[in-house]
């Protein structure tokens, strides 16, 4: 992997936002531009996933509850206070990175399985602190009532195009911040104790700070993702902190590949099609779906971008000895 | 919030028999589905989240050779048998491909057949609820223990699942079969290199954790509603069960089924928007004090 600057980051992503800025004039499909929110949702919430699980080698199956809670103190903030969008989703980030720094101080001692269960049990309270609080969130229903998108800088969130925009900015900022944070010295150390923890330690790294920190950052990223959720179907509901968000976000990773960056994003454009397309083509989804996966887990055995970066590193590696064959003799190769 | 009816189940002796009956037979049947799950997990070190099928597969072959046969016995030792070849077929041709790997990747394996085998039962069995009926041996008027109604089912149901489970006890501590398991839990290549077939030994590892799960579908098929996603509900609570016992502990599977158990029974009487919460929350509290469970050992 090669250290590329935060300016190369910036200047790539300015030109995937001209490309997402220019689809709905040259497609304008309300299908597509809905397709292209929920992307940016879930692509934030899966690479904030894999910031842990790739890069940080925690295994968490409650990551949801970041997601949950950034989608219900979003809209909860609108609801009841009326302040602008951009105070509330500065707020809700805030809390985000509370409830993280809380629950990852608990977690991240723990080992392998076991931290992946005690961030799960974490989820599954907040999911019945939800269906219990019914006052404050409308419990089983969810959170209606829509939210209030008071006009701020120009931008009308009620307008569907501004909403495209904006949720494709967010999804970009949020991808490059994370990308550049894994880039700098603390990306590299969460990777060191991903790969030996008890070396980092004894060379001096405090393992736990790291972990915690990365844990915080993940949840934060993953907040954003669910305000960015909550956005698009104007309220919450408790299924964004159920369980199976999890689930889905371990799912995507795996699907698009957990050792590139931009795997969870081809993960979550294959899980949101196989999801359209299966459920609208077969009865059997599961059947389908299940099948699908095996040939996943058992014919490619890693992700799809892992898969594709493979081949081309094959590829220049044969052609870089291909290039040198004719100075090595053969006796050599 | 509903403590004054908690408050009164506890001060009358019928409810908090009828209730502490529910628990048992909500533990018992949990602790067989843990059991193996636990077992697969301490000898082959994969999380099966296929286990929550095989107890649903268990209890649509209990419907289904209940119905041909009437017979329960039959029922049960079918079931059980039909399932423990699935998870053999399931682990030779499957699992066995993933050892090594990745846990997600075992996991996405594992997701990947939950569904087949949702939509399987699905094609076969239909999507409507089944229910198989008590057997006519326990069609009889239910025994009063302290004031409170005790189905004689419940009995057999618990006194099954204590016997297989001090069974499964005697045959993992005291039999040779179970040392080498024991042995392979703790390091496979030395028992490969003894000469034991580990990918045997794995199979048979697996087989047992179909057959109890079986044996809990088969248990609970007279008393639970049959659907094709009634696998899932109990793997939660399976995984929970297991992790508080501490993973691969049998024991430790046990003491916390039967915890469960009394959680979900009482709490629904206190916390009833809160039950899950309350298991949750339980769960959260025991990693906190024993990071690895009550009696898991330290994996170093």
């Amino acid at each position: 992997m090669t250290r590329r600057s935060l300016a190369f980051d910036v200047v790539i992503g300015a030109a995937v936002f001209v490309v997402l800025a220019l689809v709905p004039l040259v497609f304008p499909s309300k299908a597509l531009i809905d397709f292209v929110i929920r992307f940016s949702a879930y692509a934030l919430f899966a690479t904030s996933l894999n910031f842990l699980v790739g890069y940080g080698g925690m295994v968490s199956f409650g990551h949801g509850m970041f997601f949950g809670l950034g989608a219900y103190a979003f809209a909860l903030l609108m609801q009841r206070t009326g302040m602008p969008i951009p105070a509330a989703f500065a707020i809700t980030l805030v809390i985000c990175a509370a409830l993280g720094v809380v629950i990852g101080a608990i977690c991240v001692r723990l080992k392998e399985i076991y931290f992946a269960f005690l961030t799960l049990a974490f989820q599954m309270l907040l999911y019945s602190l939800i269906i219990l609080w019914v006052p404050l969130t409308g419990g089983d229903q969810g959170l209606r009532g829509g939210i209030p998108r008071p006009p701020f800088l120009g931008i009308n969130l009620a307008n569907q195009t501004h909403l495209y925009l904006v949720s494709c900015t967010l999804m970009i900022i949020g991808m490059i911040l994370m990308h550049h944070l894994l880039q700098t010295p603390f990306g590299y150390t969460l990777r060191m104790i991903r790969d030996n923890a008890a070396r980092a330690n004894f060379l001096g790294i405090a393992v736990f700070r790291v972990r915690l920190l990365a844990f915080v950052m993940a949840g934060i990223f993953a907040g954003a993702g669910g305000v960015i959720m909550s956005l698009f179907v104007s309220g919450a509901y408790p299924e964004f902190a159920y369980w199976t968000i999890s689930g889905e976000g371990i799912f995507i990773i795996m699907l698009g590949g957990l050792s590139t960056f931009l795997g969870p994003a081809v993960g979550t454009v294959i899980l949101l099609v196989l999801n359209d397309f299966v459920t609208r083509h077969t009865e059997y989804y599961g059947l389908t779906l299940g099948i699908i996966i095996l040939v996943f887990a058992l014919g490619l055995r890693r992700g799809l971008l892992d898969v594709l970066v493979d081949l081309w590193d094959r590829r220049t590696a044969l052609s870089a000895a291909g290039a040198k064959a004719g100075n090595v003799s053969k006796a050599s190769l | 919030m509903d403590l004054a009816t908690l408050a009164t189940c506890l001060s009358s002796s019928a409810c908090i028999v009828t209730q502490t009956t529910g628990a048992l037979i909500i533990g018992m049947l949990l602790f067989l589905v843990a059991a193996g799950l636990t077992l697969i997990f301490g000898v082959l070190k994969v999380v099966n989240f296929t286990h929550g099928s095989f107890y649903m597969l268990g209890a649509y072959f209990a419907l289904s050779i209940f119905q041909h046969t009437g017979s329960y016995t039959l029922t049960i030792l079918g079931a059980g048998v039909a399932t423990a070849i699935v998870g053999l077929i399931f682990e030779r041709l499957f699992i066995s491909r993933v050892y090594g790997q990745n846990v997600l990747m075992q996991l996405l394996v594992c997701y990947g057949f939950v569904l087949i085998f949702d939509d399987l039962v699905k094609i076969i069995w239909g999507v409507e609820f089944k229910s198989m009926g008590m057997p006519p041996a326990f069609q009889v008027p239910p025994l009063f223990i302290g004031g409170g109604v005790v189905p004689p089912f419940y009995l057999f149901v618990v006194g099954v699942a204590l016997v297989i489970g001090l069974v499964l006890w005697l045959v993992i501590e005291r039999t040779r079969l179970g040392k080498t398991v024991r042995a392979a839990a703790f390091n496979p290549s030395m028992v490969s290199a003894l000469g034991i077939n580990t990918g045997y030994l794995y199979g048979l590892v697996f087989a047992l954790g179909g057959l109890l799960a079986g044996f809990a579908g088969a248990l609970a098929a007279p008393v639970r509603s049959l659907t094709p996603g009634m696998g899932f509900s109990i793997l939660i609570e399976s995984f929970i069960v297991t992790v508080i016992g501490g993973m691969g502990s049998i024991v430790g599977a046990f003491v916390a089924a039967l915890a469960i158990g009394l959680i979900r029974s009482f709490g629904s009487l206190g916390f009833p928007l809160f039950t899950d919460g309350l298991m949750y929350l339980f769960m959260a509290l025991v990693l906190i004090a024993r990071p690895t469970g009550l009696f898991g050992r330290e994996i170093v």
